[in-house]
């Protein structure tokens, strides 16, 4: 009953999308009020019968109802209930689902707090948002039903794929479709402000924050799968330039590079037309990469053939939203008039290079993940490009982009000059070089990228350090302190975010030239020595999970000598996907993480036993994070709170009108 | 009984793990070369893995083709060719620079120099636009100011 309820609101909130779809966009054009204001019950009614039709369907997944078809084929009534609710998104019909309330909650929002744009423009950004609901809402009623139900329900599921029975991974899916799905906004934004013909800072200043959330749930969501990849799939990898990867950095690459050009534009109303290009595409690769993951077109092209009904409609949709609103573009760009000027050296210039490096790394990856699609459709050739492509042409940008950083980002408005810019930062050059040298004198072997990563983190973060301590003026070392502390939170947001940046840069580069590795037969009761720590396998057992058996080892790990710690690396088996799983037993440390796999008993008693050391591991997500966090950080920023700027023009619009 | 079927489920029904200690060479110098090998190799049936982390049976096969081979003499490139040979071009991760891959080689340097050429002359007009030089109006209204 519930279930038919949800299905039910789902094609109620169909009906109300189409009508904010249209009702306000006439209205807009009109100068009705009454149609403009439509828009905002249309939007949080969305929200409401969506969230119902979503919590439906969660519904059937707790109470393990498999009289539905997508609890049957993604559940278990023996699995934990953090992954029966993560099932719900662990499957494509429920993750389209999940895409759509996301959507219609980003709709919401508009509505709630955007009390302070002109009714036509949040008519218009209500009523372009809501087209695109209308496109999902379509795709998923006739494509991808979630609430389908089965003649003969039987009595158990076949249960989640086991891989993503995972903490990081329940979590991961929600976090990038926040992304992918805020980018909507700038898109909505974009294309109404197309229509309206009007771009100016204000315009910049409210599509900012929507970015910027978007860009950080991005960071975060990335961040976790990153993470999951690395503990979960028994190596440590943390990256792998997988298509179903790059969909999710492309985006992120975009939104970062319209983080930038949307502060020209506020501050300084120049680069117009190519900030709304920027949230016309940054949006456009969220729905390419939607489309590459979900169409199955990546791992084979004869997937694709042989269930072309969604593919076809995805690539649909972004043909209609890419390619109707880059055509609008191509009509309006010219009216869009730059008002700024600025002269070659100067902080605009410094961030249309940064522009530049993050555009062209976007298109790097894309051409890379797509190449092989091309080249099978036009040559016959299937062919693989994989992460030695990747390495070799994305690194160079970002390390251009690391190297101009610290300058750029102290480079005055309007016309600055390199010799003032850079006179803060030879010394921190200097720390930097240095800190690489020592990194070379005390690192075994004669690798560069070890050393070079801490040139470039140390010169990244010191010179964010080196920013803030310039920006308090010269004062003594108290004052000057108390002056940093009082900086408005845009340049404590822009220093965590750009140190986040150092920071897992240089811990990729070390993690990837510093890494040791030990493979080997083991018995239980024998030690062995990897660098300063011995290990010990104690015992292995067979452990019996809520849903899985184990095949448990145990290890006691000495640091030069002393007890530092055991660890559990465990090998499951899954029965009802019939899938095995390795668990590795991970130490997490400072400077380093001591990860141990163990794998199959060999024929002569002992274990085969994988052990890394992995140096600095977890600075790549503590990296992460501080960039997550220093978006947060800037999002807090008074200038960025919708109402604060909006309270105060509103006030001198009554002021003028009273006059 | 349920021990019995515990250890028999773990043992068959577990693929082998990437690089097992029997699989490694006693020469350091060769099992480098393999590894390195290995690393460029794709698992020809698994998602995007190379055969040196993947856990399929055949990647393993294929890490101890790469091993036999190294032994056998052959350069990495002879050995690199020989699995192609085999299993065609989709093993290399890193597509070859040849006729139609060229493209994708030239691609990101391509696309840079367009982009910097394209933002350049961005910068350059509005560096002129901003020229505090007087144009010719402001210049004759400006010699007519001084002269009265």
């Amino acid at each position: 009953m519930i279930t038919e309820l949800g299905h039910f609101a789902l094609i109620l909130g169909f009906g109300i999308a189409i009508i904010q779809m249209v009702i306000p966009m006439i209205g807009a054009q009109k100068g009705w009020r009454n149609w403009m204001a439509v828009a905002d019950p249309a939007a949080t009614s969305q929200l409401i019968l969506v969230g119902f039709s979503f919590a439906a369907l969660t519904y059937a997944f707790v109470t393990s109802d498999f009289s539905l078809k997508l609890v049957t084929m993604n559940s278990h009534s023996d699995k934990p209930m953090l992954y029966k609710v993560s099932g719900v998104w662990g499957n494509h019909e429920g993750s389209m689902l999940l895409w759509l309330l996301i959507l219609t909650l980003f709709g919401a929002c508009a509505s709630w707090f955007g009390g302070n744009l002109p009714d036509t423009l949040k008519a218009r950004v209500l009523a372009v948002q809501s087209t695109i609901s209308v496109a999902f809402y379509a795709f998923i009623i006739f494509t991808s039903n979630p609430f389908l139900r089965l003649q003969v329900p039987p009595f158990n599921g076949q249960d989640l794929n086991p891989l993503l029975q995972d903490p990081g991974l329940a979590f991961h899916p929600p976090f990038l479709y926040l992304g992918y799905v805020g980018l909507s906004m700038a898109f909505s934004f974009a294309v109404a402000a197309l229509i309206e013909g009007r771009v100016d800072a204000a315009w910049a200043r409210w599509v900012r924050p929507w970015t910027l959330a978007a860009w950080i749930f991005l960071t975060i969501g990335i961040g976790l799968g990153s993470w999951w990849a690395y503990y979960e799939l028994g190596w440590g990898g943390f990256w792998f330039w997988d298509p179903v990867e790059n969909a999710s950095f492309m985006p992120w690459l975009l939104a970062a590079a319209l983080l930038h050009s949307a502060i020209v534009t506020e501050k300084r109303e120049s680069l117009k037309s190519w900030t709304i290009l920027l949230s016309i595409l940054a949006f456009g690769f969220s729905l390419l990469g939607t489309f590459l993951v979900r169409s199955g077109v990546i791992t084979s092209v004869h997937a694709f053939a042989n269930d072309p009904e969604r593919g076809v409609f995805i690539l649909a949709i972004l043909f209609v939203f890419v390619g109707g609103a880059l055509t609008l573009f191509s009509f309006r760009a010219g009216s869009l008039e730059a008002k700024g000027v600025f002269s070659l050296v100067s902080r605009e210039s410094a961030l249309v290079l940064n522009n530049i490096l993050l555009a062209v790394s976007a298109f790097v990856v894309f051409v890379g993940t797509l190449w092989p699609l091309v080249a099978e459709m036009t040559t016959g050739r299937t062919l693989s490009v994989g992460a030695p492509f990747f390495n070799a042409a994305f690194t160079p940008f970002f390390v251009a982009l690391a190297v101009i950083l610290p300058p750029g980002a102290v480079l005055a408005w309007k016309r600055g000059s390199v010799a003032k810019a850079m006179k803060p930062m030879w010394a921190v050059l200097i720390l930097a070089v240095a800190l690489g040298g020592l990194a070379f004198a005390v690192q075994t072997g004669n690798s560069a990228m070890g050393p070079i990563g801490v040139i470039l983190g140390a010169w990244v973060v010191f010179g964010a350090m080196m920013d803030l301590w310039q920006r308090a003026g010269n004062a003594s070392v108290a004052d000057r302190l108390r002056r940093i502390r009082n900086l408005p939170r845009a340049d404590w947001g822009k220093f965590t975010a750009h140190s986040g940046l150092g920071i897992t840069m240089f811990a990729i580069a070390t993690l990837m030239a510093w890494q040791q590795e030990d493979i080997r037969t083991l018995n239980v009761g024998e030690s062995f020595t990897i660098d300063k720590w011995e290990l010990t396998l104690d015992a292995v057992d067979r452990v019996e999970g809520p849903n899985f058996l184990s095949q448990m080892g145990t290890f006691t790990v000495k640091e030069n000598g002393e007890f530092l710690t055991t660890l559990h690396p465990e090998k499951r088996f899954y029965q009802v996907a019939a899938m095995p799983t390795t668990e590795a037993g991970i130490r997490n440390g400072v400077f380093e993480d001591i990860y141990v796999v163990i794998g199959d008993p060999q024929d002569d008693g002992g274990w085969a036993v994988r052990t890394y050391i992995k140096p600095f591991a977890n600075w790549i997500w503590a990296g992460s994070l501080l960039m997550a966090l220093g978006g947060a950080i800037s999002l807090s920023d008074r200038r960025l709170r919708v109402a604060a700027g909006g309270a105060k023009s509103k006030a001198k619009a009554n002021m003028v009108a009273a006059e | 009984m349920k021990r019995l079927l515990l250890a028999a489920l773990l043992t068959l029904s577990t693929p082998v793990m990437a690089v097992q200690p029997d699989e490694v060479l006693d020469d350091q110098v060769l099992e480098t070369r393999a590894r390195d090998i290995s690393k460029g190799l794709r698992c020809p049936v698994c998602q995007n893995e190379n055969i040196d982390d993947s856990n399929s049976a055949i990647s393993r096969e294929l890490r101890l083709l790469v091993r036999d081979r190294l032994i056998e003499g052959d350069t990495n490139e002879e050995v690199v060719d020989f699995i192609v040979a085999r299993y065609g071009e989709y093993v290399l991760l890193e597509p070859t620079k040849d006729g139609f891959n060229m493209i994708l080689w030239v691609a990101p340097l391509g696309m840079l120099i367009l982009a910097l050429g394209a933002g350049f002359a961005t910068v350059r007009r509005k560096g002129t636009a901003s020229s505090d030089a007087l144009t010719d109006a402001e210049k004759a209204r400006l010699e007519e100011i001084m002269k009265s």
